[in-house]
């Protein structure tokens, strides 16, 4: 008998693809690319978590963990966060290892999104959010940060957004794809009003590690906002870390609860090799972290200063490994820039209108690359630009 | 000598990458590019920079027959000069690429490198053993270079990111 209908589910069905997919598979085919299109570390895994790793596999364990974790590194986490960013969760019920940030995103929209109500997201953003936002049933309310404020949320912008559907508030600094970073000061101002409309902050913070200026500040450890925010970390990007998929959540005991139920479901647990490898990463692997970030920083300094050189105008970003220079001086869109920049000089970079609102007249360069291959990238942009402006 | 954060940053830089130009390390650390080239010449001047050179892969070529040997040495130290004055004595011989005054059981770790094994013999028995402060000798040879000055010889390590990610 043939098909005569659609299986797909309407909502996927309605969901468009992310716009980086075009540019993998256009890039993935050309020889001699330098990419500044990947969202991912230069640097390989620490060997030592790489061999706690493969010895916790030669003892055999292999089984599951915990739905949550195991409590090992549980209490790592605990620790590390403790310390590091001044936030305090039980390792018994506050805090539950996820497949990557990624699902942690997930099982927090699910486990707060009832039908209809609004998420506000704050775009440019991971092209993930509002999506998952959408599968929970949920709506995403999308505000774009500008140029002007550095991509800064401005308090007054957040404040227009909410209604009386609004849940919560998607953040996630310092950001992917600006790299912008929000100080004490700033989140403040944020925290304030979503205490005044009794939202809940969701707090993807992935890019913690990695703040160049000065030390991350967690919303979670603002005044009487550890009640009202889930906070996402994670392995990937400050551990190099990405292909182990790790990640984990930290919220207050009900909304942990609530997290864990959809997550034992749909996941059971995380991968027990990663989550050895985790607890090696926690107990001492932040020499290498702070040896990545320096690196990173030099890096981060040059790209900025090499392209206000160009004529490519580019805030100094605060954090992650992205920078994210207005192309508008070209007037070209930045899909085009994108896209004859790929085809003339075989650079790859994310055109900003990927990543939502505000994103249009931007270009997202990583800068997770070694500087021999940014030094060659800044020399064919440079190259793309002259022929652009004597046309 | 006291060196600020950036000296010692520059330091660090040159020290993966001798090959990083004033420019491109001014703007990694965000000083002019005049300061970073003086600040290079007077470190070059005071020593602190003490030379440039290339790590060479030399099992690369074809009959290649050179040798590389470690070699412990005790020695008597004397009144006055302590070691210095014998590990002057053993650096200043051309076959000589390294001399380290140790702890443990014995003094000067010495690296020799030779044109055969028969080379660095001669050079033991001749010229180090006969030295009036030597006491014994242990030579040991090299037998394959994995990894020197930080850098992996025969690094399998590629880039198998996916070009464009999220």
């Amino acid at each position: 008998m043939t098909v005569t209908k659609s299986y797909i589910a309407k909502s996927v069905e309605n969901m468009r693809p992310s716009g980086i997919r075009k540019f993998f598979d256009l890039a993935a085919t050309m020889e001699g690319v330098v990419s500044l299109g990947v969202g991912e570390p230069d640097f390989v895994t620490s060997w030592s978590v790489r061999e706690a790793a493969i010895s916790s596999l030669e003892r055999g364990f292999t089984s599951y963990t915990a739905n949550a974790g195991l409590i090992e590194l549980r209490r790592e986490i605990a620790h590390y966060m403790a310390t590091r960013f001044q936030v305090h969760y039980s390792p018994q019920d506050e805090i539950i290892v996820t497949v990557g940030a990624s699902q942690a995103i997930d099982i927090a929209m699910r486990a707060i999104t009832d039908l209809g109500d609004e998420i506000i997201v704050v775009e440019p953003c991971f092209v993930s959010y509002a999506p998952l936002v959408e599968l929970a049933g949920g709506k995403a309310v999308t505000i774009g940060t500008t140029g002007d404020s550095g991509f800064k949320l401005q308090p007054e912008q957040l404040e227009a957004a909410i209604t009386s559907k609004t849940k919560a508030v998607l953040l996630c600094y310092p950001n992917n794809p600006t790299g912008t970073q929000l100080d004490k000061e700033d989140l403040e101002l944020i925290a304030d009003i979503v205490k005044k409309h009794d939202l809940l902050v969701i707090a993807d913070e992935i890019y913690a590690e990695l703040a160049y200026d000065q030390d991350h500040t967690s919303i979670a450890s603002l005044d009487g906002m550890r009640e009202r925010t889930i906070l996402i970390n994670g392995f990937s990007k400050g551990f190099a870390m990405t292909g182990w998929r790790l990640g984990f959540t930290c919220a207050p005991v009900e909304i942990s609860g609530a997290m864990l139920k959809i997550h034992q479901y749909a996941m059971m647990c995380a991968s027990t090799p990663a989550q050895y490898g985790a607890i090696e990463a926690l107990q001492h692997g932040m020499t290498d972290v702070e040896s990545m970030k320096k690196d990173y920083r030099q890096r981060r300094n040059y790209v900025v200063q090499s392209f206000n050189e160009l004529g490519l105008d580019c805030h100094l970003p605060g954090g992650a490994f992205y920078v994210f220079p207005s192309i508008q001086s070209t007037g070209l869109t930045s899909e085009q820039f994108a896209e004859q920049l790929l085809l003339e000089e075989k650079v790859a970079v994310v055109p900003g209108s990927v990543f939502g609102k505000g994103g249009e007249g931007y270009i997202r360069c990583s800068y997770a690359s070694s500087m021999a291959q940014l030094q060659e990238a800044v020399k064919r942009i440079g190259r793309f630009i002259e022929k652009k402006q004597t046309n | 000598m006291k060196l600020n954060e950036k000296e010692v940053e520059i330091l660090e830089i040159l020290q993966k990458d001798a090959r990083f130009e004033a420019a491109d390390i001014a703007k990694m650390i965000g000083l002019a590019e005049a300061e970073v080239a003086e600040t290079i010449r007077r470190l070059e001047e005071e020593k602190v920079i003490v030379h440039y050179a290339t790590l060479v892969d030399w099992a690369k070529m074809d009959n290649f027959t050179g040798v590389t040997a470690m070699i412990d040495v005790k020695v008597t130290p004397k009144r006055g000069v302590g070691f210095d004055e014998v590990a002057e004595r053993i650096y200043r011989f051309k076959e000589v690429s390294s001399v380290y005054l140790m702890s443990g059981v014995y003094d000067l770790s010495v690296t020799v490198e030779g044109k055969s094994m028969n080379e660095i013999a001669r050079f033991v028995s001749e010229k180090l053993s006969t030295l009036e402060s030597v006491v014994s000798t242990t030579t040991h040879f090299q037998l394959k270079k994995y990894k020197h000055d930080g850098m992996i010889y025969t690094s399998k390590q590629q880039d198998n990111r996916i070009v464009v990610s999220p």
